[in-house]
């Protein structure tokens, strides 16, 4: 555990973001803050349109905070980078006209980190991880949409970026499938212990994958509480209430 | 808990895993043989040429209406003895310049389109008014402003490939999913690496319709101008062996004339195209 006297890896200070539809501008987020340290699995928590893919977006460098700022490693950031890489919930994600190998490869190969053997050697490395070694010559679309993400995981942490963000990697597939993804991923923190910013509406995975959860109110996106978490759900002695009925509690109370 | 309304007991049962005969099969000898298309298109078109030979037998004028063989039978002797083959070659020599140009321009034109907002309305606005323009139209203005001769075929041919070509690959671009987009972006893909890497293998697609339209539009182009003139750069091509042959009553070289059209258009579009199709997008799963 990073104690609080370290500097963070990932710092998001009084952060407004807007985005205009055809017919409104709408404020997606107002003045947050938090703060990602290193091996971090810090969750984005709400309800849709309290703005988590927005922030999540701002944090890969797509969109541009109206007010605050966001900085990686003290450095502002300003535009999308291989140092941030996203992990995205759609399946088409990844090229459908490259092999799960040179999807891996490709983004070493297009970000500069590596070329020719090196980067074949980590891409490969990277999907035994996630166990697709078999499927390395398959193109995507022969893939079920579980092993799409895994590959799409696998492509991001292969980069070995500063921080994985993960914008609700789970949520198109099957509930069987998810609880099954989400166990492997926390099996590969635990061997690489990567730092990620998880966004997810659902209580029951935040708990499951964050160690610190942001929870956010929608219309627009306030940080409503900042919670830790073990990952097992346990009674909490002071409230005698378990972490998903809290957050439930904090996120549905009427007493906003 | 409300009880339930029946009693039944739970059970927990052993997988079988055989003894329930068939788990593959193969298909029969005529299920493989029906299931090739090419075998039903060949059969097809023996079938029409059957009709084609009863009618032409029926109505006895080889003046107006020349039997399938008479028409096979002038095919072979102008390849053998006379110069369709030079002829045809003359008038796809013509088509690739003219191709060629038409892509060029096109992609040109919509790199323009994709990098700036006044690209992209220059490129609506000139395909919304030049598509739908006729590319032999332009022919008697392309006589004046080039002269009777391969300069004027090149230019209406580059109308009929750079607007189909362009409005495609346009459309296709624009029509990339916003993932793959920040995908690129986020290796830090920006400008040409960008469109190559990732938009034109994403719109891939379009592109491939693209250049088929614009094939077909080019090669039926040609083949009219050639009948108007073409006979003034010397050799002349196929559309001008079509219309000597009429003027020679050979009525059967005039059906192999167009028996050629028709061949080679249809091994551009179901040997070229087709196997460039089978290579890229239907192994990457973007069109079934």
């Amino acid at each position: 555990m990073s104690k609080t006297t370290d500097k963070p890896l990932l710092d998001v200070r009084g952060v407004t973001l807007q985005y205009k539809t055809r017919d409104h501008l709408v404020t997606a987020t107002y003045r947050v803050d938090f703060q990602v340290f290193r091996s971090d699995r810090f969750v984005l928590l709400g309800p849709s349109g309290c703005g988590k893919s927005t922030l999540l977006k701002a944090v890969g460098g797509y969109i541009q905070p109206v007010e605050g700022e966001i900085t990686l490693k003290s450095r502002r950031i300003e535009q999308p980078g291989p140092d941030r890489v996203m992990v995205f919930q759609e399946f088409d994600q990844l090229l459908p006209w490259k092999t799960v190998k040179q999807n891996v490869m490709f983004a070493l190969e297009a970000s500069g980190r590596l070329g020719g053997r090196a980067a074949e050697e980590r891409a490969m490395q990277y999907i035994e991880k996630v166990n697709l070694a078999k499927f390395a010559d398959s193109f995507p679309h022969t893939l079920s949409g579980g092993m799409k993400q895994r590959v799409a995981i696998a492509r991001g942490m292969a980069m070995e970026p500063d921080i994985l963000l993960m914008d609700e990697p789970f949520a198109a597939l099957d509930a069987l499938t998810r609880r099954k993804m989400q166990e492997e991923l926390l099996q590969l923190w635990v061997g690489t212990r990567f730092t990620v910013l998880f966004v997810t509406h659902s209580i029951a995975e935040a708990v499951v994958i964050g160690n610190r959860i942001l929870l956010l109110s929608p219309h627009p996106g306030q940080v409503r509480a900042e919670l830790n978490s073990d990952g097992s759900d346990s009674v909490d002695a002071a409230t005698g209430m378990k972490l998903s009925d809290s957050i439930h509690d904090i996120l549905f109370s009427a007493t906003r | 808990m409300p009880e339930p309304t029946l009693h039944r007991p739970e059970f927990i049962r052993e997988r079988v895993d055989d003894a329930f005969g068939i788990v593959e099969k193969p298909l029969t000898a005529w299920e493989k043989v029906y299931s090739q298309d090419w075998i039903r298109k060949v059969f097809l078109l023996l079938v029409l040429a059957g009709f084609w030979e009863a009618y032409a037998r029926h109505l006895d004028n080889a003046l107006l209406f020349p039997t399938f063989a008479s028409t096979v039978q002038a095919f072979w002797d102008a390849i053998a003895k006379g110069d369709l083959i030079g002829k045809s070659w003359h008038s796809i020599q013509v088509l690739l310049i003219g191709y060629g140009l038409g892509l060029a321009l096109a992609a040109l034109l919509t790199m323009f389109a994709v990098t700036t907002r006044i690209g992209s309305d220059l490129l609506e606005t000139l395909t919304s008014m030049f598509n739908p323009l006729p590319a032999i139209a332009l022919l008697p203005l392309a006589l004046i402003w080039f002269g009777l001769g391969e300069g004027s075929i090149v230019f209406v041919l580059v109308h009929s490939v750079l607007w189909a070509v362009a409005l495609n690959t346009h459309s296709g671009f624009m029509s990339v999913s916003a993932t793959l987009r920040m995908v690129g972006r986020n290796y830090g893909l920006r400008g040409f690496g960008y469109a190559w890497k990732i938009l034109v293998p994403a719109a891939f697609p379009s592109i491939l319709t693209g250049l088929k339209t614009g094939w077909a539009f080019a090669w039926r182009t040609l083949i009219a101008a050639e009948l108007v003139f073409g006979v003034s750069s010397g050799s002349g091509g196929l559309g001008w062996f079509i219309y000597e042959n009429k003027n020679q009553l050979e009525i059967p070289s005039v059906f192999a004339g167009l028996f050629t059209v028709i061949l080679i258009g249809f091994a551009v579009e179901n040997i070229i195209f087709k196997n460039v199709e089978l290579m890229t997008v239907r192994k990457w799963g973007m069109q079934n």
